[in-house]
């Protein structure tokens, strides 16, 4: 049977780790390769990458280290990817199919794409025709105003749009999104569980499967997730303070009977090596690409 | 020589991670004329099928392909690549495949309350040897990613099979042609097995 997967989601800023709160509290807590070569140690079983950077710069310095060593977005992708052999989802910024194109050649195994979607539906139905349905996760940043009134924000959370999720989660099944991941921006940080009646109805309303994300503060809240619904709990900021976080996490869905994935410890020695390819056909594209979009889950 | 068809359909990256962490030392071919002598041949892919058949034969990998498999050499397929194996699909019209496994490609049925595409990490069932699958885990579990799926014309060619409702069809074989559904290159420590096996056939 299909298990229900457990989906670590890192937020990125200025090629650091962030905790986040409400979208707007960024505290950094790590180096994203590091904690990748930890999750992949830890039968997680797939890993989301938003990145949330203000300026366009990518800097992996760590101010305690005083080490230069910056670093852009796609040698982000290219570094993690040669260690995560669970798949790899990549959201931030994206407007455009090259930058699909790019961060799919430098190891991302999936896009999330937020506001571009929002603002361009077209440009899902675009994405899905060339790179596949199963490429495609249409990001929904949601604020709930009242029950059962739920809206979309783009621009990490800033700009309203108008549109109800349910009504936008069900456009981006039809324009050929493979997957959705809802956020909710109220509970980012909060720890006080999912949004579970914005699970429900989105779940009910879609056929493609549904990632959750924004509330966990305790373990239990991925287990009401997985009953309100979801296909795929995700969270973020209760992964990065403890050790062995994401088996715990796996355990406590486990003996609340969520079918999930325990396999043993898996660990590779090979994690600095190079891909041993004599060429690739993927040309490093140059690096003047304009700067990252300011927001969250683009 | 190792192969990995490049042909514009999806994430190589991914394949040549897994294969350098394996220490293997692979090469991306996306011309026939590239193919050359190449012992081994991987062929992944993710995305349509018609678009990938249509890729393979522009580049006259097809033929090649198909060549090497009668001569008796490792292939492997993977997704969209085990897909290609078969005669034909009816992915978004009627496509011929590469033939290497009779059978058809159709969309996984609704139903049971399950959402298509099949995404997730599931657990397969061997159901006959074979040294693509030897050395397993008592429950191996594999990323799966797809909302169509192979129906061999012969029951032998299925030898690992995966319950999404019904049972699909996990993994082929046909004398020393392979394919996989699952992603082997995004299974962590079953998947790498599963390359491992393939790359010591």
């Amino acid at each position: 049977m299909l298990k229900t997967r457990l989906i670590p989601c890192l937020l990125m800023k200025n090629g650091l780790l962030v905790r986040s709160e409400q979208f707007s509290l960024h505290q950094i807590v790590g180096n994203p390769v590091h904690q990748v070569e930890r999750f992949n140690t830890w039968a997680v079983d797939e890993l989301v990458y938003l990145d949330i950077t203000r300026q366009g710069e990518y800097d992996m310095r760590r101010d305690d280290h005083k080490i230069k060593d910056k670093k852009t977005l796609l040698e982000i992708i290219e570094e993690v990817s040669r260690t995560c052999f669970v798949p790899l989802t990549f959201g931030g910024g994206i407007r455009t199919i090259e930058d699909i194109r790019t961060r799919i050649a430098y190891g991302a195994d999936k896009v999330a794409i937020n506001t571009q979607a929002a603002a361009f539906p077209e440009f899902i139905n675009e994405a899905a025709r060339i790179f596949g349905s199963q490429a495609i996760v249409v990001s929904i940043d949601v604020r709930c105003h009242a029950a059962g009134a739920w809206e979309v924000f783009v621009h990490g959370g800033r700009q309203p749009t108008g549109l109800d999720v349910i009504e936008w989660a069900k456009e981006a099944e039809r324009r050929g999104a493979g997957e959705v991941f809802l956020n909710s921006i109220d509970r980012d940080g909060k720890g006080c569980g999912y949004d579970l009646p914005l699970i429900e109805a989105v779940s009910r309303e879609t056929t493609i499967p549904v990632i959750i994300c924004g509330g966990v503060g305790r373990f239990e809240h991925l287990v009401d997730g997985v009953h309100a619904g979801a296909s795929a709990v995700s969270a973020a900021n209760i992964f990065h303070f403890t050790e062995h976080s994401t088996q715990h996490a796996k355990k406590v869905l486990a003996k609340a009977g969520v079918n999930v994935r325990l396999s043993a410890q898996f660990r590779t020695n090979s994690t600095s090596r190079r891909p041993g390819v004599s060429r690739s056909s993927t040309s490093k594209p140059n690096e003047s690409r304009r700067p990252a979009s300011e927001s969250r889950c683009m | 020589m190792l192969a990995v068809i490049n042909y514009g359909m999806g994430n190589l990256r991914s394949v040549l991670n897994a294969l350098a962490a394996l220490g293997a030392d692979a090469r991306v071919v996306d011309t026939a004329a590239e193919l050359g002598d190449a012992e081994k041949i991987i062929l992944p892919g993710v995305g349509a099928f018609g678009d990938g058949m249509a890729n393979l034969r522009r580049a006259h990998l097809a033929a090649a392909i198909i060549g090497h498999a009668k001569t008796g050499k490792p292939l492997l397929g993977i997704c969209l690549g085990m897909q290609l194996l078969a005669s034909e699909s009816t992915e978004h019209g009627q496509h011929a495949g590469l033939d290497l496994i009779p059978g058809s490609v159709e969309r996984i049925a609704p139903g049971h309350g399950l959402r298509v595409p099949h995404v997730g990490w599931n657990s397969i069932k061997v159901i006959q040897p074979s040294p693509l699958l030897d050395d397993l885990e008592a429950e191996p579990t594999f990323y799966f990613l797809h909302s169509y799926h192979l129906i061999p014309a012969q029951g032998q060619a299925s030898v690992a099979t995966v319950d999404y409702g019904e049972r699909l069809v996990a993994c082929v074989q046909r004398a020393n042609v392979f394919g996989a559904q699952f992603h082997p290159e995004k299974s962590q420590r079953d998947g790498l097995r599963v390359l491992k096996n393939f790359l010591s056939i």
